[in-house]
């Protein structure tokens, strides 16, 4: 019941047959050049550009109202660019309208049909591309088995769970093997605990097709868990398409720091720059030391951006045990709240320079001798490798 | 005890008045109806027989019961006049209720598409017109239709007839008034319909594969089909029942059921065949009613 | 953002502008021959008032218009006071006795043909040998439009958030004092729209009043009716014109009495 050979029994609606494969060889499946899209006199999407290669997992992540619905809505077809091209395969597809395109959508909220069953919703578009009865059969089969959802053909959708919707829109979206599968937010309106189980399903399903899926969620832990690249868009711009341990490690600026996960962020100026090392004096956190990152730092001032859990904590006077060569910061101060999470606990440090510091300590052991009480004194440190310089 | 009994015996007191209301000026009428079409004609005032005299007490009762007739309604069946004019309501009923739908849908339809804003005041126009009065609305049509009214001479000076058209006391000034009327009707339960739909539902069906036209006879028109029977029972339950429309712009050659328990009433006296036309018309309702009111329920329990 | 596939076609513009025209038109036409000053439909004779004028002058008009008023301020006001009431009943009332013949009393008339309304009055008023004038006309008006106004009411009525009244009780009123204090200001525009409704109601009909009123106190509708049997005069389309013009005064008072009860809701909204 697998999908094999995605090319048996392909629709015959693939209207942007792009050029030979060789050709193709180093062109991304899908290209935005330069897109923008006002909506009144409000940018939704601004001079955007981006490439997506062919198999790619691919998520647009940000703040609601920062447009990647917008541009998912594009790709679709359902807006039209007012600057910009979208080419898919090589071609551009700003005049190709929705149904012709090569691409599939699954919506936000499944807009499965009301008024047909979970077989007709899903052999909708295999009808409308002309495919014959037997061979919309034999797809539909594979569909409803793809999705785990036998037994369930002649219900209709209000005759389902949630879950269940899901998987139609899913399979629906799915059935015509389009170049392109669209997903916006497809779990939002799941639970949790499904939420998790299906993230690994849809992985499992877009590794086994081999298609390419580009899924608009603001989930930042669901982005990070199914796809390969992250694209984050803040205000109608992508700030940073990376990978998400890129994404991360390396955020590429001030908003994205703060955007994805926690962080510690300390302004300040460079003062002196020597042996792969940036020193900065920072305003609340005296001086740091950093590594020279990979792309110089142009501009003063900047920010120190730390995670939590690259913030150590010991005892004062207690000899650190890094043993590394790497310079260390150390900071001191006194704890003012206790977090404990499970996994990890969260310490606030409120450091003699009046900086809160935030570290995140994994809790490793059941019974941990080493935490910390409040109103007790302690040093912070982290390497200098475990920080990120940003232009402000 | 909850906040919704305690409110709940007030409130039962509160409907005592209009309760007494409609039972002596609704239900007993209806009685009346009822009784004085199963009585006998009489040229008196009141031009009938009455049937019930409770002062002779028992005995009287059941010599009443054995008066009874169904006489008025045996002439209701016989004669051509109210055959022909049952069939008339129905035909002319049925064929209003098919053009309302023709030129409603597409006027809903468009409302339903115009930019949230604009469908406020689009909405408002409709309304507009079912405020201002029905009867002045059928005298703008005579102004229109008659001999030398607007409509002949504008078909004149574009020199499409060659002498002025009779229009007035003819069917189609009948339904270009019936239309006219029952236009809002049929608009606002299909509006209603078409704009709850969920737009997604559209951009799935085109980025399935199906061109606009497709999307439409495949996706809006199936989901709009409580909306089109809710308009056209809305249209055509009052129309079979309607009177004012045919006098005013209908030739007097055949007459709708309406028409003809005026006559009855009016022109003849002959009061207890007018109630048996009554209850006829109503008889002819009651299908219809029903229909409606599983329809309503089953969009009630749909929307939930 | 109405998107691609969900926008407005050439084809919805059309079918909207054209219904539109046709809602429209007759009317305006209509008050457009008011002001000609030619008796002919055909010929424009330039603007005058003269119809107005007639129908000052014509004594049977002007008894009619006036009857027309009183009975319909009168029946509007006891049918929004008793479909209120019966909306409260319905509502808040939950099950009792008797309710689904009461429901079906008030819903059955809204689709009854008038014919079957008037004659069934009429036989009522005979029977109970009542004379037939202002009164009978006024009751049997009453009866027909309270049960729109019980519809209007109800509806909000039933859209109305209960812990409303529910944290009235919990700050001490009395159910009634619930009602009177807080559910009562917040149906008040559907009692309004629902009396406005009533009114035009009453203006409008011809059928019902036909049966109901005895010689000597015809409404305004019924002398239209039997000018207009007669053929088209001049002084009708002026009598139609004042009627909307009535009618759309009351309208606007009534939107706008809605937008301000609305603003104020919403202004209230964030304390």
């Amino acid at each position: 019941m697998t999908l094999e050979s995605p090319d048996i029994g392909r629709p015959n609606i693939d209207v942007s047959a792009g050029p030979p494969d060789a050709a193709a060889a180093d062109m991304p499946l899908l290209r935005v050049e330069g897109v923008s899209k006002k909506f009144g006199s409000f940018p939704a999407v601004d001079h955007l550009s981006l490439d997506i290669r062919a198999g790619e997992f691919f998520a647009l992540l940000g703040p609601s109202g920062c447009g990647k619905t917008t541009l998912l809505r594009m790709l679709a077809g359902f807006e039209t660019p007012d600057e910009g091209r979208i080419l898919l395969g090589g071609r551009d597809i700003a005049p190709v309208l929705p149904h012709e395109r090569p691409v599939n959508m699954m919506f936000q909220n499944y807009a499965l049909f009301p008024h047909l069953s979970v077989r007709d919703n899903i052999a909708f578009g295999l009808k409308r591309a002309g495919m014959a009865r037997a061979a919309i059969d034999t797809r539909v089969a594979e569909m409803v088995a793809l999705v785990k959802l036998e037994g369930m053909e002649k219900r209709r959708p209000d005759q389902l769970s949630g879950g269940q919707r899901q998987r139609v829109a899913l399979a629906r979206s799915l059935a015509r093997r389009p170049k392109v599968l669209l997903l916006d937010e497809p779990l939002a309106a799941l639970d949790k605990k499904l939420r998790e189980s299906t993230q690994q399903e849809l992985m499992e399903l877009q590794r086994r097709l081999g298609m390419t899926f580009i899924v608009v969620t603001h989930d930042q832990e669901e982005a990070m868990t199914m796809a390969n690249r992250i694209g984050v868009m803040n205000a109608g711009r992508l700030e940073q398409v990376a990978p998400p341990r890129d994404l991360y490690e390396a955020p590429a600026s001030r908003w994205v720091a703060q955007f994805v996960g926690d962080v510690n962020l300390f302004d300040g100026e460079v003062t002196s720059h020597e042996h792969h090392r940036l020193t900065i004096a920072t305003r609340d956190g005296g001086a740091i030391v950093v590594a020279v990152p990979r792309q110089p730092v142009a501009k003063s001032p900047v920010s120190v951006a730390i995670r939590p859990e690259k913030v150590k904590l010991s005892r004062p006077g207690v000899a650190s045990d890094a043993s590394n060569s790497q310079p260390i910061n150390r900071l001191e101060g006194v704890v003012t709240d206790v977090s404990y999470l499970g996994g990890s606990t969260v310490y606030k440090v409120k450091l003699d320079s009046g900086a809160i510091l935030r570290s995140s300590v994994a809790n490793t052991a059941r019974l941990d001798t080493d935490t910390y009480d409040v109103s007790q004194r302690v040093v912070a440190w982290f390497t200098s490798d475990d920080c990120v310089v940003l232009e402000q | 005890m909850s906040t919704r009994r305690i409110f709940a015996q007030p409130a039962r007191y509160a409907a005592i008045a209009p309760y007494l209301w409609m039972v002596l000026f609704f239900l007993v009428p209806f009685g009346f109806v009822l009784k004085i079409s199963l009585s006998q004609t009489a040229i008196a005032q009141p031009p009938y027989v009455p049937v019930f005299d409770f002062t002779e007490g028992w005995a009287a009762i059941k010599a009443a019961f054995a008066q009874l007739s169904l006489d008025n309604f045996k002439l209701l069946v016989s004669d051509n006049l109210y055959l022909s004019s049952y069939l008339r309501s129905l035909i002319v009923a049925v064929t209003s209720t098919l053009i309302l739908l023709l030129i409603g849908y597409p006027i809903a339809y468009g409302m339903a598409r115009l930019p949230q804003r604009w469908q406020a005041i689009a909405m408002m126009l409709v309304i507009v017109p079912f405020w201002t009065s029905f009867l002045i609305r059928i005298y703008a049509w005579i102004n229109i239709l008659q001999h030398d009214g607007l409509l002949n001479t504008v078909l004149l000076a574009l020199h499409l007839v060659s002498s002025p058209v009779v229009w007035l006391s003819t069917d189609t000034a009948m339904y270009i008034g019936i239309v006219y009327s029952y236009l809002p009707f049929m608009i606002l339960p299909l509006y209603a319909t078409l704009s709850k739909m969920d737009p997604a539902l559209l951009e799935a069906a085109s980025d399935l594969g199906a061109s606009p036209q497709q999307a439409f006879w495949l996706v809006t028109f199936p989901l709009s089909l409580p909306g089109v029977g809710a308009g056209a029972l809305l249209c055509f339950i009052p129309i079979v029942g309607e009177f004012v429309i045919p006098d005013l712009l209908a030739g007097s050659s055949s007459m709708m059921i309406g028409q003809t328990l005026w006559l009855e009433f009016f022109t003849n006296k002959d009061w207890p065949v007018a109630s048996a036309a009554a209850i006829a018309l109503l008889a002819l309702l009651v299908p219809p009613l029903l229909l409606y009111d599983r329809l309503q329920r089953r969009t009630l329990e749909g929307g939930r | 953002m109405a998107g691609r596939v969900n926008r407005l076609s050439p084809f919805n513009v059309t079918a909207l502008a054209l219904g539109m025209a046709f809602l429209y038109l007759p009317i305006v036409i209509l008050v457009i021959y008011s002001f000609n000053a030619s008796r002919l439909v055909t010929v424009w004779g330039g603007w005058s008032l003269r119809w107005y004028q007639e129908f000052f002058n014509d004594r049977a008009m002007l008894d009619a218009a006036w009857m027309s008023l009183r009975v319909a301020a009168v029946s509007a006001t006891i049918a929004t006071l008793l479909g209120t009431l019966a909306a409260v009943g319905l509502v808040r009332g939950e099950r009792f006795k008797g309710r689904s013949l009461f429901s079906g009393m008030l819903y059955a008339p809204l689709v009854m043909p008038e014919v079957i309304s008037g004659l069934s009055l009429l036989l009522l008023f005979v029977a109970l040998n009542a004379e037939r004038g202002f009164w009978t006309v006024t009751i049997a008006h009453t009866t027909l439009t309270m049960c729109f106004v019980t519809v209007v009411v109800q509806s909000r009525l039933a859209s109305l958030d209960r812990s409303l009244e529910e944290a009235a009780m919990d700050l001490g009123c009395d159910p009634v004092q619930a009602f009177l204090s807080v559910t009562l200001p917040l149906i008040i525009p559907a009692i309004a729209a629902g009396w406005m409704l009533a009114f035009t109601l009453s203006l409008d009909d011809v059928v019902i009043a036909s049966f109901t009123t005895g010689p000597g106190s015809a409404t305004l509708p019924i002398r239209i009716y039997s000018e207009v049997r007669l053929g088209v005069k001049p002084e009708i389309n002026a009598i139609c014109t004042m009627v909307i013009a009535l009618i759309a005064v009351v309208i606007v008072i009534a939107s706008l009495a809605s937008k301000l009860s609305n603003s104020e809701a919403k202004s209230a909204a964030p304390l």
